[in-house]
C-alpha cells in the first residue's frame, strides 16, 4: 500500500466540509467543519494509505477579535509514511459543541480537556470533561486574550497614593 | 473539615463528582478511595493521583495535575519572541537545552533563519549531554523507588559534571539559555571540548556500573519484569512516545525519522524493547545513553573541522555583534530595533518537534505579523504519558504503581508548564 494524498482523499468523501489552506513552510493544513472533525479523524485514521494513528497535540487558538473566535489544531502523524498533517477547525462561544476525537486517539482525552480549561471550547462526547490544569473552582478561562495577564502597577510618587488605596496591608 | 450536618451533605455532592470517575464498587465502601501526593516523594514532583483500590490492588487511577501551572504560555504572548527563551527552560527543568532547542527550531522555521554548521553541530552535543543528564536523574531516582539508594548517589554525581559543562557555556548550571535564534549565544570556551572528552572517558565506564547493579539483579527484575505492560498499538493510541514508546517495539525516533540540526549526519542506533514493561524501558533508556555517547564523540570530531560563525548574520532577526556597534551605524540601528521593539516575523503557523529525553517534544508557534507571538503551545511529553497513567497502572499492586511512574519518566514542571 503506497501513501495517498491526505487532501485529495478527504475532498473525495467529505466533498465541501473540507477546505486547504495554502502551504506554509512545507507544512499541510486541512481547514474542517467543526461538526465533521470526529468523521474525518476516523477516516485518517482508518483508511490505508493514510494511516494517521498518532495524535501528537490538540492546541486551542484564539484569534480575538477576528469571528470564528478560536481555532483547535490538530497535530496528527502517520509513522508508516512518515509525514505530518495538521487539521484545523474553528468554533465560536454558543456553537454547538466540537465533537470529540477522545474515541480514535485516547491521547486527546487530556489535550482537549486543556483546550476546554484554557480557552472554554466544549466538546461533545468526551468522556470527562473537567478542568485539568487549573484549579476546580477557577472562574473564567485564562488562555483567552480578553482574561488579563494580571499584575502589580509599580509605584512611583504620581499614584502613590492612588495604589496604596488598593494594597491590603500598610494602608498608612 | 468536616464539622457540621450541612458541611457534610455539601460534601456529598462531591461524592457525585466522582461518580463518572471511580466504579460503583467505590460508593459503597467495597474499594478503598486513598489520596496519593501531591506531596509524596515516588510522584517525582507535585503530581496527586487518586487510587481506587482493592486490597493492595489499583483499580482506577485518576492522575490530578496542576499544581506547577505557572501560565508559561500565556506569558509568553506578552513578551518578544527572544525574550520568552528563558521561559522554555524552566518548563522540563531536567532537560532546559532540549526546551530551548524545540522553541529555537520553531522560530527558526517561522523566520527561514539559517544556523551555521558550527552552531548545529553544537547544538547536538549540548541535546545529547542533556539527555544524559536528565537519564541520570531518572535512574537514579527510578532506583530509589526501587529500593536501591546508590545509584542516585551515584547517577547525581556524574549528572554534575554536565551541569558544569552547561555553566561554563551558558554561565547557568540548570537555567542555560543558551541556545538563540540563529545559533548560539556565544561561541563555545575553550574548556569544553576538554570537559566532553572527560565525560565520554567516564561514562562508558559508569554506565556498566550501574548495568551491573540494575540489569541482572534479581531483585530489580521482579519488581520491574511484566509491569505497566502497554503493547505497540495502544502505545501509540494513547500518544506515548519516546523510550516509553520505543519499549513497546515501535521504530519511532524524531532524530531517524524527521531529522533536525544536523541530526541526519550522524551514525548511531535506535535501541527498542519486545514487551514494553518497566524494565524495557529500562533497557532502552541504558542503551540510549550509550547511544547518545556515540553521537557526541562524532559531534567532537565534526567541530574540530568547523572554525566558521556560531550564530546567523541575518540581521534582522539577530543582533550585531558588540565590535560591530563601534564602526556602524547601521548595526546600532539594528540592535536598537532588536532590543526595543524586536523582530516582525511572516503571519502564520508552524509546528516543530525534537525528540526530548522523555518523548516528543513539540512547540506550536503561531504569529500575526506582531514582534510577539499570537500564541505558543508545548506538546509536552510528560503531560499526555501521565494522561496514560490511568491505563498503565490499572490491575497492578500500589507498590508497582511507583515503578510505573519512575519508568515513563515524567517531570512536573515539563506537565503543567
Amino acid at each position: 500500500m503506497s501513501a495517498s494524498d491526505p487532501l485529495g482523499t478527504l475532498k473525495e468523501h467529505f466533498g465541501e466540509a473540507v477546505r486547504e489552506t495554502l502551504p506554509f513552510r512545507g507544512e499541510t493544513t486541512i481547514i474542517v467543519d467543526a461538526q465533521k472533525i470526529a468523521e474525518v479523524g476516523r477516516f485518517l485514521h482508518d483508511t490505508p494509505g493514510l494511516e494517521y494513528k498518532f495524535l501528537s497535540d490538540i492546541t486551542g487558538i484564539d484569534y480575538y477579535p477576528e469571528e470564528p473566535r478560536f481555532g483547535l489544531a490538530y497535530h496528527l502523524l502517520c509513522m508508516r509514511f512518515n509525514r505530518r498533517l495538521r487539521l484545523k477547525v474553528y468554533w465560536s462561544d454558543g456553537d454547538e459543541p466540537v465533537p470529540s476525537v477522545t474515541g480514535i486517539w485516547k491521547s486527546a482525552n487530556w489535550e482537549e480537556r486543556e483546550a476546554y480549561d484554557m480557552y472554554g471550547v466544549e466538546f461533545s462526547g468526551h468522556p470527562d470533561l473537567r478542568r485539568i490544569l487549573m484549579a476546580e473552582d477557577w472562574e473564567g478561562f485564562p488562555g483567552r486574550k480578553d482574561y488579563p495577564l494580571g499584575y502589580e502597577v509599580v509605584q512611583f510618587s504620581f499614584n502613590f497614593d492612588d495604589v496604596n488605596k488598593h494594597k491590603p496591608y500598610a494602608k498608612e | 473539615m468536616v464539622t457540621s450536618r450541612e458541611q457534610f451533605a455539601a460534601w456529598e455532592g462531591s461524592v457525585e463528582e466522582l461518580k463518572g470517575l471511580v466504579t460503583d464498587r467505590a460508593l459503597t465502601g467495597e474499594t478503598m478511595l486513598l489520596n496519593m501526593g501531591p506531596q509524596h516523594p515516588s510522584t517525582h514532583g507535585v503530581l496527586r493521583l487518586l487510587l481506587e483500590l482493592d486490597g493492595e490492588e489499583v483499580v482506577t487511577c485518576i492522575p490530578d495535575v496542576g499544581y506547577l501551572h505557572t501560565g508559561i504560555e500565556k506569558n509568553m504572548e506578552y513578551k518578544t519572541y527572544e525574550k520568552s527563551i528563558v521561559m522554555t527552560d524552566r518548563m522540563d527543568y531536567l532537560s532546559p537545552m532540549g526546551n530551548n532547542l524545540v522553541y529555537c527550531l520553531a522560530m527558526e522555521k517561522l523566520f527561514e533563519l539559517d544556523v551555521p554548521r558550527r552552531a548545529a553541530i553544537a547544538r547536538v552535543i549540548l541535546a545529547e549531554l542533556t539527555r544524559l543528564a536528565s537519564h541520570m536523574v531518572w535512574l537514579g531516582i527510578h532506583g530509589l523507588d526501587l529500593g536501591v539508594t546508590s545509584t542516585m548517589i551515584y547517577c547525581f554525581r556524574e549528572r554534575e559534571k554536565v551541569l558544569d559543562i552547561y555553566e561554563m557555556c551558558g554561565g547557568q548550571r540548570m537555567m542555560s539559555t543558551y541556545f538563540r535564534p540563529g545559533g548560539l549565544w556565544r561561541d563555545l570556551p575553550d574548556e569544553f571540548v576538554p570537559a566532553v572528552n572527560d565525560i565520554l572517558e567516564d561514562f562508558p565506564r559508569r554506565i556498566d556500573d550501574y548495568e551491573s547493579l540494575l540489569t541482572n539483579n534479581r531483585m530489580f527484575m521482579e519488581r520491574t519484569q511484566g509491569i505497566g505492560f502497554m503493547t505497540a498499538e495502544d502505545a501509540v493510541n494513547y500518544g506515548l512516545s519516546g523510550a516509553t514508546l520505543r519499549a513497546s517495539g515501535v521504530n519511532w525516533d524524531i532524530r531517524k525519522a524527521q531529522p533536525y540540526s544536523l541530526y541526519d549526519e550522524f551514525d548511531f542506533d535506535v535501541p527498542l524493547g519486545q514487551h514494553g514493561d518497566v524494565y524495557d524501558r529500562y533497557l532502552v533508556r541504558m542503551g540510549e545513553m550509550r547511544q547518545s555517547l556515540r553521537i557526541i564523540r562524532q559531534g567532537l570530531d565534526k567541530l574540530a573541522k568547523e572554525k566558521g560563525p556560531f550564530r546567523s548574520d541575518n540581521r534582522k532577526y539577530v543582533p550585531p555583534p558588540r565590535a560591530e556597534l563601534g564602526r556602524s551605524m547601521e548595526a546600532v540601528i539594528h540592535h536598537f530595533k532588536l532590543w526595543t521593539e524586536g523582530f516582525r516575523p511572516p503571519k502564520g503557523e508552524v509546528y516543530a518537534a525534537i525528540e526530548s529525553p522523555r518523548g516528543e517534544l513539540g512547540c506550536f508557534l503561531a504569529s500575526d505579523g506582531s514582534p510577539k507571538p499570537m500564541r505558543v503551545h508545548f506538546r509536552t511529553p510528560s503531560f499526555v504519558h501521565i494522561g496514560a497513567l490511568s491505563e498503565l497502572a490499572k490491575g497492578y499492586m500500589i507498590a508497582d504503581l511507583v515503578a510505573i511512574i519512575g519508568s515513563v519518566d515524567i517531570v512536573l514542571g515539563d506537565c503543567d508548564r
